[in-house]
């Protein structure tokens, strides 16, 4: 939409002679006009708004007030070339807006509408001399095309930034390190396991055990629907890890579906302690504490083999 | 730069306090081995907690470290593994096989402590509270 509008008055700007040296005057009389009919442009403005029913989530008297700010903003871009006052605005605008519900769409969809209102109060202004038309729209069109792209981007930036946001929330959220009792931690993974998910998750419990000095983990993985080998192997180095922080892992909840899986493809869980369900994997880790000796010492017990 | 050796008790305690050399590391192994026998004690605590790094050839002098140890006599235990560090060993494969390691220097000298009361357990009757 925006890109056929440029070319289509790029066309017609091409065939007036350049003239820069006056460009700057020219833009200073733009943007006095757009000082002048401040109130009915923007009045206009906000009528097509409502009437091609883009911001539907608010208010005519909100729309009013912040058609309002975004014409102030973008005029006084256009007069001083510099867009960081735009861009400070559109990003306070996004952070209000987004959270009612509103879309991209609407958002380049008003920009460009003001665009268009501007563009034909120039065409009627300027209707009795061609020429003078066709340089205004020169220098107007680059600078409104630019406001256009601000106004979009920082919309855009805006929502990127709350999505990862939250997806950094979530995350966090789903994978809790939980102390049962001095020295015992839980982890139970509910969902789908990724590589990123899978290397934050053995990241936290590394920390935990450190932290809460604990000598055993269960791992419950009851809510994983389903592993891979990829998924499998980086339990397994989980496993190793801590026990080289001095904790030994009991996993718990594999279900028949990811135990098949697991032995299919062969996934060595050889090193791996595995307890049928949850509670007898606390009734186990409990068992290892209580036995004073530290629980990983069965498993430490050198291999005659690996002896050198 | 030379690791102190210091004696505390039954045990002897290595701390290592910053990045060493392979001839570094190969020194520390053999003056560890030397005195293991010369003092006559039953565990070793190597330190690795000021360690970001550890290589292969780090992790096998470990792993040579408690296994020559254990041939003269003495229990070797590594503590105060980082968590990055532990993690990294292992998507290297550098696991630290048959070595027992745990997380700080307390609870290092706790696993020894109770090591060498189950070993003396072994060749003395067995008292009442101990291990079944």
């Amino acid at each position: 939409m925006d890109t056929k509008k440029s070319t289509s008055v790029s066309t017609r700007a091409s065939e007036a002679p350049a003239l820069s040296e006056s460009s700057a005057g020219l833009l200073r009389e733009l943007v006095a006009h757009l000082r002048q009919n401040r109130t009915q442009l923007r009045e206009e403005w906000a009528r097509r708004i409502t009437r091609a029913e883009l911001l539907t989530a608010m208010t005519e008297e909100e729309i009013f007030a912040e058609a309002t700010a975004v014409y102030d903003n973008y005029v006084e871009a256009l007069e001083t070339g510099t867009f960081e006052a735009l861009q400070a605005y559109s990003r306070r605008l996004s952070e209000r807006i987004i959270p009612r519900g509103v879309e991209t769409d609407e958002v380049v969809g008003i920009v460009l509408l003001l665009r268009d209102v501007l563009a034909r109060s120039l065409f009627n202004k300027y209707q009795d001399n061609v020429e003078k038309l066709n340089r205004i729209l020169d220098s107007y069109e680059p600078a409104a095309n630019r406001i256009a792209n601000t106004v979009a981007v920082g919309f855009v930036e805006e929502r990127e930034r709350i999505i990862r946001q939250q997806q950094e929330a979530i995350r966090e959220l789903s994978t809790p390190v939980l102390q049962v009792r001095e020295r015992l931690l839980i982890l139970p993974i509910i969902g789908v396991i990724d590589p990123q998910r899978a290397r934050q998750l053995t990241e936290q419990l590394l920390r935990a055990i450190r932290a809460n000095r604990a000598k055993v983990v269960v791992i419950d993985v009851t809510g994983v629907a389903a592993m891979d080998s990829g998924v499998a192997n980086h339990l397994v180095q989980t496993v190793e890890a801590s026990r080289l922080l001095g904790a030994t892992v009991i996993v718990t909840g594999l279900s028949p579906e990811i135990a098949q899986t697991l032995v299919t493809i062969g996934v060595d869980l050889s090193e791996m302690a595995t307890v049928g369900d949850l509670q007898g994997g606390i009734e186990e880790a409990e068992r290892l504490l209580a036995d004073r000796a530290p629980p990983s010492t069965q498993i430490r017990e050198l291999p005659p083999e690996t002896n050198r | 730069m030379e690791v102190p050796i210091l004696r505390q008790g039954q045990f002897l305690i290595a701390s290592i306090q910053s990045a060493l050399t392979d001839a570094d590391l190969s020194h520390l192994r053999e003056a560890l081995i030397a005195q293991v026998g010369r003092s006559r004690c039953r565990g070793v605590i190597v330190d690795v907690t000021a360690l970001d790094v550890m290589d292969s050839f780090a992790v096998r002098t470990l792993r040579d470290i408690a296994h020559m140890a254990r041939l003269r006599g003495a229990e070797t235990v590594i503590v105060g593994i980082q968590p990055d560090v532990a993690f990294a060993m292992v998507q290297l494969g550098l696991t630290l096989k048959g070595v027992a390691t745990v997380l700080d220097l307390e609870e290092g000298l706790a696993f020894l402590n109770r090591r060498t009361e189950e070993r003396s357990f072994d060749t003395k009757p067995r008292k009442p509270s101990g291990r079944g």
